[in-house]
């Protein structure tokens, strides 16, 4: 009994490592006729979280803010020195146009909310 | 979809109203767009930003603003207010459950789980706790699997496995008492609600005490008035702000606060500007004088055009500068964004850890203790306060110099002003009021004063600089008809020369006149007694003879000593830099307790000493006027801009200080000082909270001391940790202006 638990809880360790920092999930892409993706903003996650945009082309995120939390509140693109406060119930549209590729982590003040914006 | 109104100005006919709408419609988004032409309004249809339609129209060829309110605010308080609201409600209906449950479990009230009227009661108190744990507790398990799916770990997260992992235990001793050992038989009914109850609770107060963070925001836009006396068709009428359109004329009386931005066209008065720039006294204006939104008329009734509308109106601007300013980051707080990135599955580590150690340790009898020491480890962990530690304290700081008529661009201008060595100030505008009056007129043998001063401001009428403004003010008040000139010329850091009467003519400095090979020798003892005495004196020469001199002096800001006092006080070694002689510029800075000057520099050369003495070392800041100093203001670590009031150009530096006192520098840099401080506070606090109560939860007091942390005191305790570090956050809005002291 002793060693099953041992095991399992190891294994656990292993899915939290595997699960939460080395495995990405699946990126939404902007449609083809689009120059915007909409980004629901409720329940402590972004929806899409992971959105796949080329370099040198300006992107518009349009945040949907649903969550009345102050949580909810700011969307903070470090990398880009861009942050915005998002209304409730209303779209708060972000244009930026990532130059270089690569992974860029977007997020509440808290950190809590968590979004990466992958240019390719 | 949404409607979005619009002022359009520049529309004559009923064709231009064909062009607005289809500009309007051809952009993507737009379902319907109307143009009123009579009230030169547009209403959009549609899912689409206003300044996209805004750039449309003008793209079209005529002017457009939106016309908005501030309701939004108003509906951001209502909806935090239902929120704070359903939190308190949450916390009521788990705490009817907690209390008396942890009542009878201490007071040993509640039957023995192992028993036949015990199993049923604790089965019923089981399925209590569920029915709370999905009203009161069920967005944090919405949250924990939606995070889970994207592959992030939030609070939610450990709220969630906390909780959930505590009934989950419990109702395997309710419905299974033999799968776990006797010793290890207890449920944490209890402990799960009260945990709901408490974080609920912490959520509502933190969101009370964030509510006095965003006070600063909340004040300004409390000064934009919800209506306005609009004059249409020569009748009064009162029409709400967001009606007002661009180009209408405005009534204004005593006591009345302006409610948008425009050009006075009749009457007088003075206006108290002090809620924007932080100046006392009122300032005065008259017939062609700007007016802008937010500030109070404090004696005339007067006329004015409107010219800037809805988000367009400086006050808008300040609040959306503030507002950007206080959600953006410095450096300081990157390093505990990556620590907060990567926090919640590290504590979800240590929790399986710890449950594994007890595991091991105590063997299935100590089961009990790894179940309490893995729920109290993943309550107890609170990345909320880590993360809240920087931006709350910003967000506070910036509001504050707001508050000071301070603008601050961004959390990093904040921490560099916090780290400043050396500190750079532009003499004229900056040390001086600047605005030179003419103060001696020396004319050479053969001349009379009028005659130089005919001459001087002939020669200086064409010049836009402000000593040639201040020689033909000087004229104009003894009557003196100018000549007319050609020819004219300024000459960057010298002076200017014309031709007047088909003689050239010189004003300038000495190196003006040795460039001329003009003799200054026998008024040169006196030019340099006038500098001594902080003058500017200029020599006049026509051919080559010389005329005179003319000295113009720029006042010193009553305040200018007291501050450079307080800077020097703070630590920084203040220089003063000035394309004046280097004799005016001594004077000056003696006369203010400045040891450091450098003078006769040319404008496009003042950046080039920013960077000497960044070479040196050390952070330096600049303070200029914003516009003839943008190079150096972006040259330095820090930019102050300093300005005469509300027409400054906002966002011209990485400080902009609306009112011309050079103790704004002063508090800028205190509030940043005081800023840091708090946020170091914060981290500190943060840091110590975490990484003492998570070995603390996992038990490692039980070996020394026997005792074992209860989950509820952790629930507590995480609850209150965001409340302590907004509350601490909350103390920089008792900061002072030391301009009094």
């Amino acid at each position: 009994m002793i060693w099953l638990v041992n095991l399992l809880g190891l294994v656990l360790m292993l899915a939290i490592v595997w699960w939460f920092w080395l495995a990405k999930p699946a990126s939404v892409q902007r449609r083809a006729d689009s120059d915007s993706v909409d980004i629901l903003v409720d329940d402590g996650v972004y929806t899409p979280s992971r959105i796949e945009v080329p370099a040198n082309q300006p992107i518009t995120l349009r945040f949907l803010r649903k969550d009345p939390s102050p949580c909810a509140e700011q969307v903070i693109f470090s990398d880009f020195n861009i942050s915005a406060e998002l209304p409730v119930d209303q779209y708060k549209e972000i244009t930026l146009t990532p130059q270089e590729k690569g992974e860029y982590d977007f997020t509440c003040q808290m950190q809590m909310y968590r979004g990466t914006l992958v240019v390719t | 979809m949404s409607a979005t109104r619009l002022s359009i100005s520049g529309m004559s006919c009923a064709g231009c109203v064909t062009s607005v709408e289809q500009a309007l419609q051809a952009v993507p988004g737009v379902e319907q767009a109307a143009v009123n032409f009579a009230e030169h309004t547009a209403t959009v249809e549609g899912d689409v930003s206003a300044d996209k339609l805004v750039e449309a129209v003008k793209q079209a060829g005529y002017d457009a603003a939106e016309m908005k309110g501030q309701n939004a605010e108003a509906d951001k308080e209502a909806a935090e207010m239902a929120h704070y609201r359903r939190l308190l409600r949450k916390t009521a209906v788990a705490g009817l459950l907690g209390v008396p449950l942890v009542i009878g479990d201490m007071g040993g009230l509640l039957p023995a789980l192992n028993t036949k009227l015990g199993q049923p009661i604790w089965l019923l108190l089981g399925l209590l706790t569920l029915g709370v744990l999905i009203y009161a507790g069920g967005h944090f398990f919405t949250g924990a699997w939606k995070a889970f799916r994207v592959h992030n770990a939030n609070m939610d997260t450990l709220i969630a496995l906390g909780t959930g992992s505590a009934w989950v235990y419990s109702m395997v001793v309710v419905l299974f008492p033999e799968t776990v050992p006797t010793l290890a038989q207890h449920a944490y009914f209890e402990a799960a609600v009260v945990i709901i109850a408490l974080v609920n609770l912490g959520g509502a107060l933190e969101m009370r005490a964030r509510g006095k963070t965003s006070e600063a925001i909340r004040r300004l836009i409390g000064l934009q008035p919800r209506t306005a006396r609009v004059v249409r068709e020569g009748k009064e009428q009162d029409v709400p702000i967001d009606e007002v359109g661009l180009g209408e004329t405005l009534r204004i009386r005593p006591g009345e606060r302006i409610p948008v931005d425009g050009d006075m066209i009749d009457g007088h008065s003075s206006v108290d500007e002090s809620m924007l720039t932080g100046e006392p006294l009122p300032v005065a204006k008259q017939v062609g004088d700007e007016v802008v939104a937010g500030t109070i008329n404090v004696s005339g009734t007067f006329l004015f055009q409107s010219k800037r509308i809805g988000a367009d109106t400086v006050l808008a601007q300040i609040i959306e500068m503030v507002r950007r300013a206080q959600s953006s980051k410095p450096a300081i707080g990157r390093l505990v964004d990556k620590v907060a990135g990567v926090f919640v599955p590290a504590v979800l580590l240590v929790a399986v850890a710890t449950f594994l150690i007890w595991y091991n340790l105590g063997g299935p009898v100590l089961l009990s203790h790894a179940i309490v020491a893995t729920v109290t480890v993943l309550i107890i962990a609170c990345p909320c306060a880590l993360g809240l530690a920087t931006p709350i304290s910003i967000m506070v700081g910036v509001g504050k110099a707001a508050e000071h008529g301070i603008l601050i661009r961004n959390g990093e201008a904040l921490q560099q002003a916090g780290k400043l060595e050396a500190i750079v100030l532009d003499k004229t505008g900056t040390v001086t009021v600047g605005r030179p009056t003419v103060t001696h007129l020396v004319p050479a043998p053969d001349y009379s004063e009028e005659q130089l001063l005919q001459l001087a401001a002939s020669l200086e009428q064409g010049s836009e600089h402000p000593l040639a403004h201040a020689i033909v003010e000087a004229a104009k008040q003894r009557e003196i008809t100018l000549s007319e000139i050609q020819q004219f010329e300024a000459i960057t850091g010298q002076g200017v020369s014309a031709r007047l009467d088909g003689e050239p003519g010189y004003l300038g400095n000495a190196r003006l006149m040795q460039r001329q090979g003009i003799d200054i020798g026998e008024l040169e003892g006196q030019a340099q007694q006038l500098a001594g005495q902080a003058q500017t004196p200029m020599y006049l020469a026509r051919g080559q003879r010389l005329v005179g001199i003319v000295a113009v002096a720029d006042p010193i800001k009553a305040d200018s000593s007291a501050a450079i006092r307080r800077l020097q006080q703070l630590g920084l070694k203040v220089i003063m830099l000035t394309g004046d002689s280097e004799a005016t510029a001594q004077a000056v800075a003696h006369q203010v307790g400045i040891d450091a000057v450098i003078a006769e520099v040319l404008p496009q050369d003042k950046n080039r000493h920013i960077e000497q003495l960044q070479q040196q070392g050390q952070i330096v800041a600049m303070v200029g006027d914003g516009i003839n100093d943008a190079p150096a203001l972006a040259q330095a670590d820090v930019g102050f801009a300093i300005g005469s009031g509300t027409d400054v150009a906002i966002e011209s530096a990485d400080v902009t200080l609306m009112r011309g006192s050079l103790h704004g520098v002063a508090d800028a840099i205190a509030i940043s000082h005081a800023t840091l401080r708090n946020i170091k506070q914060n981290l500190f606090g943060a840091f110590v909270y975490n990484s003492l109560g998570i070995p603390v939860a996992a038990g490692i007091l039980y070996p020394l001391m026997g005792v074992m942390l209860n989950p509820m005191i952790a629930g507590a305790a995480m609850a209150m940790s965001s409340v302590t570090v907004v509350s601490n956050a909350n103390r920089l809005r008792w900061f002072k202006s030391g301009a009094q002291s």
